[in-house]
């Protein structure tokens, strides 16, 4: 009887394990979303969860040392209040944007140069490129500090040639040193997009028109740069979000003139311990960074039509 | 013939602004090997003799070695467990057609634009509702989520690279699923995977912000250069520590990106980076 039983119950577990690969085997989508299933689940867990914590947490407010959990207004309040908000997230937008517009100026050439003229050490080309910027970010920008200090490179360099008196204050914490270092650290992900949609533009359109009379310029402002232009767009937007809310290079870098949205964000976790108030600048941080995006992604729009 | 067209010929003004261009990309990050030559303690010109002193200095610091010995850790538990999530995650986005692809892949790509912040609070804001202690642990959580999308990034050249009939070969000859991963497609996707450990293993080792957030009492390699950033003193010392970084940081991404196929895929436009 139990013998019985036990066969019973491996016939029929044996039967559905055939029915599940069987399942698998005539839905392809489904094997598809079960090898995609592990890697969901962990950046669910460690994103959507996390982050829908944040929000919460956006509506609570801190009472002494602890945190109530009673939902108001109040962070938000503060940030209509108080005009420094709204300052510095208008900052951080600005000097985003502005980095980034520097850095896709000056990657498109370089791009440009590899996709059209680098013929055999292509790859090469791309890995020198691209090599900085996935190591350490913390020692490059800690490295602008040794170039850009008061007693740095710049400045005892032209102390030593005698090109000028006493240090220059200029280069060190304030916004343009934070611009610049924005600009070159993030260089890799304005050139890669770029790189991409050039390399993908069709040679036989250019010979065309060349063909047809077309000068080199007229070539370049007709077929090459609008071909190109997705690749520049997505340029803006992998180096334009993540840069607003660094909060590394103004702290190293910024001084109080530099200061940008994220390292209010930062103290509000650390010395300032009034976590609500951080989650909620940076929900605001996220809606400020996706309208700029939007409106960005419309005059593009605009601009192309 | 080739050279008829002025586009394909060559342009010395574009070719000398690219090294510019490269040089100055690399400017600033040479300064600090240099410095850590420098017998002064102050980071300034004229230089004043060369020694290897600062290098020789770092052998002694006992939480430097433990701070080192964290980063090796986590580096390593990072980067095994988002390879092994990526491997299927990348066959599962070359190889099947899949409804609500598009999304879900945009989804797991998002770490490589969101800020680091973001994740930093958002994560630190979790654990502390449900009461997790910080430590290692949780900042291998937080790497786990940045390294993914660039582990997927590094596999799915290797699999778009090569077509499936192989695989289907093997199965219609009677090998099941696990053992046409480990004769046929595991060979083949083999470098890829050894890239993705290489990087997976440098962006944990170098990472900075996450961990910021995320550490406990131990403090990872970079988390102990902040720590020390503050004493004048020590600074030629942090020089010499940052070369050696840079240095191991760099072989192992050349060596990454060498075996991905990287420039192979961006050459065909595949890789939407």
């Amino acid at each position: 009887m139990t013998t019985d039983l036990v066969f019973a119950d491996k016939v029929s577990r044996r039967s559905l394990w055939l029915r599940l690969s069987g399942l698998l085997f005539r839905h392809p989508a489904m094997r598809g979303y079960l090898l995609l299933f592990p890697a969901l689940l962990v950046m669910v867990a460690a994103i959507i969860v996390p982050l829908a914590t944040m929000v919460i947490m956006s509506f609570w407010s801190i009472s002494g040392y602890s945190i109530d959990t009673t939902p108001t207004l109040q962070n938000y309040q503060a940030m209509t209040d108080q005009p420094m908000y709204g300052v510095l997230i208008g900052r951080s937008l600005i000097v985003a944007a502005l980095a980034t517009l520097i850095t896709v100026m000056l990657c498109y050439p370089m791009a440009y140069y590899v996709a059209f003229h680098v013929h055999r050490h292509k790859a090469l080309w791309l890995i020198i490129m691209t090599l900085p910027f996935w190591t350490s970010y913390l020692l490059r920008v800690f490295s602008w500090k040794v170039v850009l200090g008061y007693e740095g490179v710049i400045n005892t360099a032209l102390l030593w040639a005698g090109l000028i008196e006493s240090p220059l204050t200029v280069f060190l914490y304030s916004q343009t040193a934070v611009t610049v270092v924005l600009a070159h650290s993030w260089a890799a992900f304005a050139l890669l997009p770029i790189y991409v949609s050039l390399e993908k533009v069709d040679k036989t359109f250019l010979e065309a028109a060349a063909d047809l009379g077309d000068s080199a310029a007229r070539r370049f402002w007709r077929i090459t740069f609008p071909l190109s232009s997705p690749g520049v767009i997505s340029a803006f937007f992998l180096m334009f979000i993540p840069t607003v809310g660094d909060y590394v290079t103004p702290a190293m870098l910024g001084g109080p003139d530099g200061m940008m949205v994220g390292n209010l964000i930062q103290a509000n976790f650390g010395p300032m311990n009034n976590w609500p108030a951080g989650a909620a600048l940076a929900l605001v941080m996220i809606i400020a960074i996706s309208i700029s995006a939007l409106v960005f992604l419309s005059l593009t729009r605009l601009i192309r039509r | 013939m080739a050279s008829r067209y002025s586009f394909q010929k060559p342009n010395r003004m574009l070719a000398l602004y690219a090294v510019a261009f490269a040089v100055f990309l690399y400017l600033p990050i040479l300064f600090i090997p240099l410095f850590s030559f420098n017998a002064g303690v102050y980071v300034k010109f004229p230089l004043e003799g060369f020694t290897l002193g600062w290098y020789a200095d770092l052998a002694a610091r006992e939480t430097l070695h433990h701070a080192f010995y964290n980063s090796l850790q986590v580096g390593a538990v990072v980067a095994i467990i988002s390879t092994v999530l990526a491997v299927p995650a990348a066959k599962a986005i070359s190889r099947y057609r899949l409804p609500g692809k598009g999304p879900i892949v945009g989804f797991i790509m998002l770490p490589l634009v969101v800020p680091g912040l973001i994740f930093g609070v958002a994560l630190l804001s979790l654990l502390n509702r449900i009461g997790i202690t910080l430590s290692l642990l949780t900042v291998a959580i937080g790497h786990i989520v940045i390294c993914l999308p660039f582990a997927i990034a590094t596999l799915l050249p290797r699999f778009e690279g090569y077509n499936g009939s192989m695989e289907e070969a093997s199965a219609d000859l009677g090998e099941n699923a696990w053992w046409t991963f480990w004769r046929v497609t595991y060979p083949t996707i083999r470098p890829g995977i050894l890239a993705s450990l290489l990087m997976t293993f440098t962006i944990s080792f170098d990472e900075f912000i996450l961990a910021f957030f995320l550490s406990g009492t131990e403090a990872t390699l970079p988390m102990y250069i902040w720590s020390q950033l503050r004493f004048p003193k020590d600074f030629p010392s942090l020089l010499a520590l940052a070369t050696l970084i840079l240095i191991f940081s760099f072989v192992l991404v050349f060596a990454s990106l060498r075996l991905s196929g990287f420039e192979q895929s961006n050459r065909q436009g595949k890789v939407q980076k």
